[in-house]
């Protein structure tokens, strides 16, 4: 679950890293390049196989892990839970849920577009390109999509919040000096990533 | 102090229970919540009902008995203390208390607010203990034991084996039990020779009997009456690791064999 995780962490980095490149104001041009370099790439591409094993493994343990944890209390209290707890730990598998659904809306908006549909094209150079960088504007000057995805991140964002620092205490990498650390990178990667991926659906409307 | 308490009540481990709610009046704010079970226990008898039933012994927070579930937290609304270590003064006069037995399905009611807690048992005869020779007591000097290591093993042995952090986890894990047991051994040398079999046949027993996963939520900690840090569950799961990686079988064919 945390090496999943963990690994599931590292490519929102890259995903993010690409998606910025698109507010580049140079005609999509460094996106659109990125873009291609992604689907073509045959590193990217044998990647993209142990990113869908990350996926399921993360998704299918979480599922297991949970049902067992509801079991594990077949009767539950009256008046519950007031302890001091890390908030959002407590609802991963619902913020985990949501995720999920939307992540099945977003490979059909995008990534089964780019793999499978038919793509416009746009010249840079001397060369063809799919004009990836068109798609995505033209999806995010619609308000509902914009709306949907700004409500998917923030889900995102509170996951990932009880994600890193969580998933070193899975590994037993706790130290008195460096969890507090661990629990500030934790916060830091949700407000970054969640923010970084929210800022790009609401320039483009907005411009 | 007038109080309404509802309290969870059950005939037996096969009956299947209900909250009754009882009025008491006139507690004094400096009786324990012990005291003021005694006293409406009293009254149900003198009345001929059947008293409610719940674990109590030491009443000085050593023994971890009293399990009691009270508004949303095990032992109380108190930090570090134990149900009998809580007082009515920490409730308002006319307010309503809620008292469940703790609940996890390896931790089945008996009667009332009295669970079974075998369960614990069980998972220190599975490996919760040093079999090895140590011998006779040794020179105070011949074992040097960093005093860093010292502490967190007396800590982690504090645990007095109460359940509140498998009450308190939404998860009914009992990882912070486990964990502190694994923890006061393997901090130190005698416990450090078996440390990677113990590891393996506790986890392994805990996980048999059914108790849930942690996710690092923390309530454990939280509410241990021995304030027992979830650091312990980190120590355990790198000893848990270790020991599943790294350990080596012994080849059948060593020349030290008999």
């Amino acid at each position: 679950m945390a090496l999943a995780g963990l690994f599931l962490i590292s490519f929102l980095g890259v995903h993010l890293g690409i998606n910025l490149l698109i507010l580049k104001n140079d005609g999509r041009e460094a996106f659109n390049i990125a873009a291609h370099f992604m689907v073509t790439n045959p590193v990217v591409q044998s990647m993209q196989w142990v990113l869908f094993g990350g996926f399921i493994l993360h998704i299918l343990l979480g599922a297991v892990l949970q049902i067992q944890n509801w079991m594990a209390r077949p009767q539950r209290y009256k008046v519950e839970g007031f302890s001091h707890t890390s908030y959002f730990s407590k609802f991963m598998i619902h913020t985990g849920l949501i995720i999920f659904a939307f992540l099945i809306l977003h490979l059909v908006n995008f990534f089964f577009k780019a793999k499978f549909g038919e793509m416009p094209e746009v010249m840079i150079g001397d060369y063809m390109y799919e004009d990836m960088g068109l798609l995505v504007i033209e999806k995010f000057r619609n308000a509902g999509y914009v709306i949907l995805y700004i409500f998917w991140l923030l889900f995102l964002g509170f996951h990932l919040d009880h994600a890193f620092h969580s998933a070193m205490q899975s590994l037993g990498l706790n130290h008195s000096k460096y969890t507090p650390v661990f629990f500030g990178i934790s916060r830091a990667l949700a407000i970054v990533i969640a923010g970084g991926f929210m800022i790009i659906p609401l320039v483009i409307y907005f411009s | 102090m007038d109080l309404t308490l509802k309290i969870w009540r059950q005939k037996n481990a096969a009956s299947k229970g209900k909250f009754v709610t009882y009025k008491i009046s006139d507690i004094s704010p400096n009786s324990s919540f012990l005291e003021m079970m005694d006293i409406l226990n009293e009254s149900l008898v003198l009345r001929g009902e059947d008293p409610v039933a719940f674990d109590h012994d030491c009443r000085e927070g050593i023994c971890g008995a009293c399990s009691m579930y009270i508004n949303g937290h095990p032992h109380g609304p108190d930090k570090a203390i134990t149900t009998c270590q809580l007082h009515m003064r920490r409730f308002k006069d006319g307010e309503t208390i809620v008292i469940e037995p703790w609940r996890a399905r390896p931790f089945p009611v008996l009667k009332d607010l009295i669970v079974d807690r075998t369960a614990f048992d069980k998972i220190i005869q599975a490996g919760g203990y040093v079999s090895v020779n140590t011998g006779g007591v040794p020179d105070a000097n011949s074992i040097p034991i960093p005093k860093v290591k010292a502490d967190l093993s007396m800590d982690a042995a504090a645990c007095i084996g109460c359940g509140a952090c498998v009450a308190a986890c939404k998860n009914a894990s009992a990882m912070l039990f486990v964990a502190a047991k694994v923890s006061q051994f393997a901090l130190l040398p005698q416990g450090r020779v078996e440390a990677s079999e113990r590891v393996q046949a506790m986890v392994a027993e805990m996980d048999k009997l059914g108790f849930g996963n942690c996710t690092n939520t923390g309530a454990c900690e939280a509410e241990c009456p021995k304030e027992i840090s979830i650091s312990n569950i980190a120590r355990m799961n790198r000893e848990f690791l270790s020991a599943k990686l790294g350990a080596q079988k012994p080849s059948g064919s060593a020349g030290g064999d008999a």
